[in-house]
């Protein structure tokens, strides 16, 4: 399968890529990995006239610790991310993420950055980063900004990045204080992508939790934030009780699609079971 | 736009089992085309075209890729390395004599692909566990085997290179 016709750009700079997204309007699609765009072109379904490849382009790679928080160029690729002794000492849960994103060659290629621009809605990164409150940076020819992930992912497929923008950064503040997290995922038996996915993340110590945060993937058209179980777990210790209590709730509110593997009504429960697991893996790791 | 025949062609350059290439492309053909319709390399096989399968497998700067979700523009200036590339004057790589030795293959379609994906997991992981095995080749599927015979060619490749190690 051949893609339609396209002009291709290779610019190296930020400014060059927001200048040639101006210059071609609708036209024009920017190519991280191409891991998700590509296979889109190649079924026509995607047919833009003008391909604008970011990997060329300086200042959107590598991973580094600024202060209380770390920095994630867009072009990271998920092997990098899951590879990283930082972000998996500091940010497990988005290292257990970009762990199950498809396979290994798809690891190698496919972009965190990419992950959220194309806002699947069975994608793994995405909880992570509602989880772990991350901010997407994104720079115009107004200039730059930035949004919490939550605000980010509108809905299916659809994210507050302008069509005159591209997202640059992805960045995580990290408290002084000790953190937790961690990744569980129910995934598609054929294709792999996420049927439920949960990232807890858990703040305070092995006798107090200060605040817990969940994402949950797959039970919309985004990932959301379960704030009736964080609600129940802030201030709690993290016994075995308490988090399944908590993992009881991460469903409420919720109201995922019925689809040709799993009914609402089972991802809604199932939901819990994964949530369950994420909470008892951050929590043992909050005491170790 | 699609359609249109007037998309200016590309100027590439990238190493292709060591051996330089230079070339004027058309920006939506893909690496596996290149390598197949252009070089001649036709060990690197399309399967499923949708970056299933794997059959499509190349090393790209060392890393496994689907070369079916690249364009040959992206491989601009990287070395690649297919299934053609691994034999050194007339001997198989450890992982191509393993197939050979333990009959990792019927068809013998995905097996290209499954070696290709085999040489990076070594080149990461030389003593890899059997799950660690199972988990490398998740991006490769083959529809014969049932994969007993292609994780035992692996874990041969893995003993061989790690025996040629320890006897040094």
């Amino acid at each position: 399968m051949y893609p339609a016709s396209f002009a291709y750009h290779a610019p190296r700079s930020v400014e060059e890529a927001i200048a040639l997204l101006a210059e071609h309007g609708d036209e024009a699609k920017l190519l991280a990995g191409g891991h998700s765009l590509l296979p889109t072109m190649k079924l026509r379904l995607a047919q833009p006239g003008h391909l604008i490849d970011l990997a060329g382009v300086a200042g959107l790679q590598g991973i580094r610790e600024e202060g209380q928080r770390i920095v994630i160029g867009a072009l990271t690729t998920h092997d990098e991310l899951a590879s990283s002794s930082l972000i998996r000492a500091k940010l497990t849960a988005l290292a257990e993420a970009a762990a199950v994103v498809g396979d290994p060659q798809v690891r190698n290629r496919g972009t965190l950055g990419g992950s959220a621009a194309h806002a699947d809605p069975n994608a793994d990164e995405p909880v992570a980063l509602v989880a772990l409150e991350a901010v997407l940076v994104m720079v115009g020819p107004k200039g730059r900004r930035e949004v919490p992930a939550v605000q980010f992912f509108e809905d299916i497929f659809t994210t507050a990045l302008g069509a005159d923008e591209v997202l640059t950064e992805i960045v995580v503040p990290v408290t002084s204080g000790k953190l937790a997290s961690a990744y569980k995922k129910l995934p598609h038996p054929a294709s792999g992508f996420v049927v439920v996915s949960c990232a807890a993340v858990l703040e305070g110590d092995g006798q107090r939790l200060q605040a817990a945060r969940l994402g949950m993937g797959g039970l919309g058209g985004a990932p959301v934030r379960a704030a009736a179980a964080e609600a129940r777990l802030a201030g709690q210790a993290p016994s075995e009780a308490t988090l399944a209590a908590a993992a009881a709730l991460v469903s409420e509110g919720t109201d995922p699609a019925d689809d040709l593997y799993a009914s609402a009504a089972y991802k809604r429960a199932v939901a819990q079971v994964y949530a369950r697991q994420a909470l008892t893996a951050a929590a043992e790791r909050l005491r170790a | 736009m699609a359609g249109n025949n007037s998309i200016a062609p590309v100027d590439i350059r990238f190493t292709v089992n060591g051996q330089e290439h230079q070339a004027s492309v058309e920006p939506r053909l893909l690496l596996v085309h290149y390598l197949r319709e252009n070089l001649r390399l036709t060990g690197t096989h399309v399967g499923c075209d949708t970056s299933q399968c794997g059959a499509c497998t190349v090393l790209l700067n060392g890393q496994a890729v689907k070369s079916c979700t690249l364009l040959a523009v992206q491989a601009n200036g990287a070395n690649v390395t297919t299934i053609e590339g691994l034999e050194k004057d007339g001997q198989l790589s450890a992982v191509q004599e393993g197939f050979w030795e333990k009959h990792g293959l019927q068809c013998g379609f995905c097996t290209p692909g499954m070696i290709m994906a085999a040489e990076y997991l070594l080149s990461r992981n030389p003593k890899p566990t059997e799950v660690e095995i199972r988990q490398a080749l998740e991006g490769n599927l083959c529809r014969c085997t049932g994969y007993v015979n292609i994780v035992a060619a692996v874990q041969y490749a893995a003993e061989k290179m790690g025996g040629a190690h320890v006897s040094r």
